[in-house]
């Protein structure tokens, strides 16, 4: 149950967009059109889900403090907490590249989709930030940590399909101001939509 | 003669024509994240700079020699290395600011300036226009938080670096802070009108 109320916390009230502003770069490119935004959405929730439960085993028995313990009492004390940043974005560039390339020979179709995206999601940083937050906030289980991954995946998805969905309106039926066209409404509208968002910050789960 | 010029308008074209937030749309990620107060956005402006500048230089060394398919994860790498020397400086000389970065320090890995520069111009100049380059576009970036931030403060604390300048007869007459402007979604609010003013005067950029 703790595990579910998690995940909806990570789609909502934690959201990756509006709350954080993480995954802004590819967010604000890749949302001219519906179709590859929900394609970008999709691949980044794919790769939270797996690369989180895998940077938590990882920060859990080989970088937090006092982590090495089952390797015997003397390893009891070593902290490798400061080499966590090198681990995490190792982790995730070379499972976008494992991935790529299962994606790649097992699922052709899926790749001729996603293909663009996989390579630019190493460097998305709501990954990374996901990542980063799992360590800050002591997840106590793979459990919780694929469910957050999820959650995660989903709020984005959703952020960057609704974006994608009103910019594609924006493009035809209105007149906006010529120098704010494009990125510059695309701004002002993501802090309105942010604004909206944090009514569910109210919310306690 | 040529190549100073050259070396310039790679250092300073960064700062506004071809500016990497409101121009190229990079690094917006850790940009709105840091602004609700002045001194960590500097700290975070100052510490793109050195990380981009020094990553730039790294990278242009060895430009001739990393295999071009394994060259992202290289990158990644040495940027992660400069990252962690960087968080590691703050948290033994600036504890505080670094605490309140938390974890937007080690998010500057993934910030899309370092990818970019490094793709676009460390891969293909000599090691001296590529560190210009770097801090051409880390200051662009700085100067961008820099705007946003002061903003934020002024209007959402009354204050700047920590000191009050809105004076006590003001709140007595009645003003009061603008509790929006702490929020995050003021920045992109604010980066939104900020591309605003740059596009009507550059007129050449506008969509």
């Amino acid at each position: 149950m703790e595990n579910f109320n998690i995940f909806i916390r990570s789609i909502f009230i934690d959201n990756m967009i509006f709350a954080y502003f993480l995954g802004m770069c590819s967010f604000l490119a890749v949302s001219k059109n519906v179709k590859t935004a929900f394609g970008l959405g999709i691949a980044v929730t794919f790769m939270l889900v797996i690369t989180l439960p895998i940077n938590y085993l990882l920060n859990t028995y080989v970088l937090k403090a006092g982590a090495l313990s089952w390797l015997g009492a003397d390893y009891a004390e070593v902290d490798l907490s400061f080499l966590s940043l090198i681990m995490f974005i190792a982790v995730i560039a070379s499972m976008t590249q494992v991935v790529e390339m299962a994606v790649e020979k097992y699922a052709p179709a899926l790749y001729a989709q996603l293909g663009i995206f996989l390579p630019l999601i190493a460097v998305n940083c709501a990954i990374l930030g996901g990542a980063l937050f799992m360590q800050q906030r002591e997840f106590t289980s793979v459990g919780t940590a694929i469910c957050a991954g999820g959650g995660w995946g989903i709020g984005w998805l959703l952020a960057i399909t609704a974006i994608a969905a009103i910019r594609e309106r924006l493009a035809t039926y209105s007149n906006i101001p010529r120098p704010l066209r494009g990125i510059g409404i695309t701004f002002i509208l993501t802090g309105l939509m942010g604004i909206a968002f944090m009514s569910f910050l109210g919310i306690k789960i | 003669m040529a190549e100073k010029i050259k070396n310039k308008s790679v250092l300073f074209n960064p700062l506004s024509k071809n500016n990497p937030v409101i121009v190229q749309i990079l690094g917006i990620c850790s940009a709105l994240a840091v602004t609700a107060k002045l001194e960590p956005a500097i700290v975070m402006g100052l510490s793109v700079i050195a990380v981009v500048a020094f990553s730039n230089v790294i990278i242009s060394l060895l430009r001739n020699t990393i295999p071009t398919n394994i060259r992202i994860i290289v990158q990644l790498v040495v940027v992660a290395g400069l990252v962690v020397i960087v968080n590691q400086l703050l948290l033994a000389f600036a504890y505080d600011v670094a605490m309140q970065l938390s974890v937007f320090i080690g998010l500057i890995i993934t910030n899309c300036i370092l990818m970019g520069r490094l793709e676009a111009f460390a891969m293909a100049n000599s090691p001296w226009p590529s560190f210009l380059d770097g801090v051409g576009n880390g200051a662009g970036y700085a100067i961008i938080l820099i705007i946003i931030a002061f903003f934020r403060e002024l209007l959402g604390s009354g204050t700047l670096l920590g000191m009050q300048v809105v004076p006590q007869s003001f709140y007595d007459a009645g003003y009061v802070n603008n509790g929006l402007m702490i929020l995050p979604p003021m920045a992109l609010i604010i980066a939104g009108c900020i591309i605003w003013v740059h596009r009507s005067i550059n007129k050449d950029i506008q969509d």
